[in-house]
């Protein structure tokens, strides 16, 4: 159950301590980047083409550059070094060169004395597009007479993951075709940021951000300055769930400071926002499984086609995900996988929480419920039964070494108390609330299970390292720590987490942050659900490391008797004990500070083969879901009435905070089921706002019932897994289960809308899978191709 | 045009252009950027502000409305380092987590808790649906709203 309070504001490892942001969060004194100002500030805006492809004929800025008030108008040919930049594959222009390929790609860009002169001189730019047939569907740009994205084809990445004979007999077969649609992350703060010229020619960068250092290795190379002249900070984020992982207003406000030597702010509204950043990848995904008449499951096949938009962003590790996510949290002897992401006319589509594992988890958890159906079994015991353990070895070859207590996770899921049948009710809990005009005459029920898992961390052999550096010093107050690290606080408790970790590991209370910049190494990513496992692991070493100074001074100053290495010493309270004996106070051993940095590697990881097969994921965390939802079949409503939740999450450092990420998981996964996805019409995103763009209310959530298992992950600091996804990730293919349980349609597309429930819209269709894109390896295209 | 408006409780004036909306005027012109700009079309519920003691989301009302009228923002709430009651039942509730949504979030609940202070569920639902929040699924700040109305009827 859900921890209510949060008593203590000091504790360390595995206590609910309050957030260290929480007070001026709630105070509203907490400095989000739309928040930040400067004197003599100007205000950037930017200049987005209307078009999903187009050739830009001509660009006449020189109106908008007479306007009262503005002071830079910029287009490509200002951009004064790399032109283009991307996380994994540098194909996005900075400014559209000579073409776009989306609508809503930045044009040129603009600083003006306020943000209303900024849009009004905007207007005043005069750009001539020439417009060109647009790719506007993921298999359309499959087939040969496609029009190219790029001048290279329209794949992007194709994955294949094949283990044994996918066509081995079996007892049961069963088919599935499934769709998802294009999620936002519509976290609340939209982009934003401030630029701020430095005397040295660099610049100084506060913006909200995941990860600062691989913006600043995408921005000083376009800006043609060396790494150290571009120094960012991060400013107050206002939610990320991916959409951060990518460059927004970055480069442009830099460039409108460089340029007008005066600190440049930039702010998205909320309908630029939905342009301004990468979406969930809408996928189609084709599913095939077999099994045995006991329910053991023999083969899977699976086709994946995710529409990455125009640019690649990190769509070449999401169809990774996608692929190696493809079976589930299952054994399975025999697989196939064929995943690609391609190039169309879209918006790009990016990072977003779950990462792949999303549109995977909607697909193979609709096929075990087909399977349970087939063979007569009952679905939760038929994925008890197939569950993976610590051993299993994956589709990829991959051998599971962590902790996996899937078949826990499983069965304390299901054992969660069920919602009771409604009574007498209030009519605002019918599904639809105030605005159900039935009375709840053809109300169905409906429950529904799925199970999912994630990768912590990066994989693939990557390896993203993260940095700390610790401080010990003796202070006016006492003894204090200061903690250096460059992770992002996106609000998912990190900043806190470091604190608890360096309290533990040194003794102290005191323990305060350096605020995150540049100036200490990468943290990595706030993404991958990694910072617990990475920062965390960092912060403890440079701990530990102070610590082992700190004994050598002690042992120096004659307590090398007491400190000898066979003796167990601890902190507790600032002072330090020998087994129990207290020998000394930590704060005689300052007179000098004591500063550690280091840095923290995740166990290193290996590539696919051109078969799929290798050690690609660090470690697991698996999760379960159960949902209770009533259908009106009159109006095609829905209440989600509870969802239950299970999660392995290795150590919970934080549950207070770890069961507000399974909460807010669970909140996006509904939403998802329910009601979000940006509508696409040829190219073009047709509710670019809140009007139009739902996301699940108060009303819409229902009471999140969560148990933790905690079963340590060996070889990680504290044994603990990171918690922010794995929620997300089942929770979506819980609640359409249960759709499908209380109408007994087929709803194969999420998100699912009112007409899906009361059959005014069929399940959506395919004549098959497309055929296997003739590419030989399993790189990205432009990288195999050496391209970019 | 200039405006003058009692903001929590100061007279303070700014020169805006007509267009200007009351949360622009509060954020970018007097400097109280504790309400939030995250819609800007009265869907989020972030720039929840009182104007004459009545609950409204500042982007959609237009700075010249506020003339000479009472505007009372999130930042009136704490006595310095006081927090009121329901600041702190979000932090203590674990209803914070990016907080971009946290200012309006507490003005509508303090306004919530005016008028009934001891709202059951449903209304405690139907009173904070006009307040997006993308990070807790909710829950922990319904909570929230139960402990601070706790707090206040000790």
């Amino acid at each position: 159950m859900s921890t209510k309070v949060a008593e203590r504001t000091r504790g360390g490892v595995g206590e609910s301590v309050r957030r260290v942001d929480g007070v001026p969060k709630v105070k509203g004194q907490f400095l989000y980047g739309s928040d930040l100002w400067a004197e003599e500030m100007l205000w950037g805006y930017t200049l987005r083409s209307p078009h999903p492809h187009a050739r830009i004929v001509s660009i006449d800025i020189s109106r908008a550059l007479s306007s009262t008030g503005v002071h830079a108008v910029l287009v490509a040919s200002d951009v004064p070094g790399r032109k283009t930049y991307g996380l994994e594959i540098p194909d996005q222009p900075v400014l559209a060169i000579d073409r776009v390929r989306y609508q809503g790609e930045a044009v040129a860009v603009l600083a003006a004395n306020d943000l209303e002169l900024a849009r009004r001189a905007a207007e005043r730019i005069t750009v001539a597009y020439e417009v060109l047939p647009a790719v506007a569907d993921m298999e359309q740009a499959l087939r040969s007479d496609a029009p190219n994205v790029h001048d290279f084809g329209n794949v992007l990445r194709h994955i294949r993951i094949a283990r044994g004979d996918y066509n081995t007999p079996a007892d049961v077969w069963v088919e599935g075709y499934y769709e998802t649609g294009m999620q936002d992350q519509a976290m609340l703060g939209p982009e934003s940021g401030l630029a701020i010229p430095a005397e040295d020619g660099g610049i100084d960068l506060y913006v909200a951000t995941q990860w600062l250092h691989v913006d600043r290795d995408q921005i000083a190379p376009c800006l043609d300055l060396p790494p150290d002249k571009v120094r960012l900070h991060l400013a107050g984020i206002g939610g990320a769930f991916g959409a951060r992982e990518d460059l927004s207003m970055h480069l442009h406000a830099c460039l409108l400071a460089l340029r007008t030597r005066k600190p440049v702010k930039m702010v998205y509204s909320r309908e630029e926002s939905f342009y301004g950043h990468v979406h969930r990848h809408p996928a189609r995904i084709w599913m095939r499984h077999g099994a045995t008449r006991g329910g053991m499951l023999t083969s899977v096949y699976a086709r994946i086609v995710i529409d990455g938009g125009a640019y690649a962003s990190s769509s070449t590790a999401v169809i990774a995900n996608a692929s190696t996510f493809a079976a589930g949290p299952y054994e399975v002897p025999n697989a196939l996988v064929e995943g690609t992401a391609v190039y169309t006319n879209n918006p790009p589509c990016g990072a977003m929480r779950g990462f792949g594992a999303v549109q995977a988890c909607v697909a193979h958890e609709a096929q075990m419920d087909k399977l349970a159906r087939a063979l007569r079994l009952d679905p939760v015991e038929l994925r008890v039964k197939n569950a993976v353990s610590t051993g299993s070895v994956l589709p990829t070859g991959q051998i599971i070494r962590g902790s996996a207590p899937v078949r826990e996770v499983i069965r304390r899921c299901a054992a969660i108390e069920l919602p009771p049948a409604p009574s007498e009710r209030d009519p605002l809990t019918y599904p639809g609330g105030a605005g159900n005009v039935s009375r709840g005459e053809r109300l169905r029920r409906g429950v529904g299970f799925a199970v999912g898992y994630k990768n912590i961390a990066y994989s693939g052999g990557f390896d993203d390292s993260a940095e700390c550096r610790v401080k010990l010093f003796s202070g006016p107050g006492g003894v204090i720590a200061e903690v250096h690290s460059a992770a992002a606080e996106v609000g998912q408790g990190v900043h806190t987490l470091l604190v608890q970790i360096a309290r533990e590991e040194l003794g102290i209370d005191t323990v305060v942050l350096h605020p995150a910049d540049t100036s200490v190494g990468s943290a990595g990513s706030s993404s991958a659900s990694r910072q617990t496992m990475m920062s965390g692991g960092a912060v403890q070493m440079a701990c530990r490391a102070v610590r082992d100074v700190l004994f050598e001074r002690a042992r120096r100053a004659g307590l090398d008797r007491e400190l000898a290495p066979d003796i167990p010493v601890a902190i507790r309270d600032g002072q330090i004990f020998a087994g129990a004996r207290r020998v000394g106070a930590l704060v005689e051993f300052l007179d000098e500070p004591i500063e550690q940095t280091r840095v923290y590697h995740h166990r290193k990881t290996t590539p696919l083969d051109r078969d799929g097969q290798g050690d690609p994921h660090v470690t697991f965390a698996f999760a379960a879901q159960r949902a209770v939802v009533e259908v009106d079949e009159d109006l095609g409503l829905v209440r989600v009435v509870q969802i239950a939740a299970a999660q392995d999450v290795g150590h919970a450092l934080n549950p207070q905070s770890v069961f507000g990420q399974i909460e807010g998981g669970t909140a996006q996964g509904l939403g998802f089921a329910l009601m979000e996805e940006i509508q696409l019409k040829d190219g073009r995103i047709r509710n670019p706002s809140f009007t139009d763009y739902l996301i699940p209310t108060i009303l819409d959530m229902p009471p999140v019932v969560s148990v933790l298992i905690e079963e340590p992950e060996p070889g990680v600091p504290y044994g603990a897994k990171g918690a922010g996804e794995p929620s997300a990730i089942v929770s979506t293919a819980a609640i359409l289960a249960a759709l499908r349980d209380a109408t007994g349609r087929e709803l194969n597309r999420v998100p699912v809308r009112p007409d899906d429930l009361i059959g005014l819209a069929p399940p959506v269709q395919s004549s098959g899978p497309p055929p296997a894109p003739n590419v030989p390896y399993p790189e990205p295209v432009p990288k195999a191709l050496g391209i970019l | 045009m200039l405006i003058r408006t009692n903001v929590n409780g100061e007279e303070r004036q700014a020169d805006v252009w007509p267009g200007t909306s009351l949360l622009s005027m509060l954020r970018d012109h007097l400097g109280l950027v504790g309400s939030k700009n995250a819609c800007e079309q009265g869907e989020c519920g972030s720039c929840s502000v009182w104007l004459d003691g009545e609950l409204v989301c500042a982007c959609l009302v237009l700075a010249a409305q506020a003339g000479g009228r009472d505007v009372r923002t999130v930042e009136s709430l704490a006595q310095g380092d006081r927090l009121h009651p329901v600041q702190k039942a979000f932090v203590d509730a674990g209803a914070v987590q990016c907080g971009f949504c946290t200012p309006g979030l507490i003005v509508a609940t303090a306004d919530l808790l005016q008028h009934d202070p001891t709202p059951g569920e449903e209304t405690i639902r139907e009173a904070l649906a006009g307040n997006l929040c993308r990070c807790t699924g909710y829950q922990k700040i319904i909570d929230a709203v139960r402990i601070a109305a706790e707090c206040r009827r000790a």
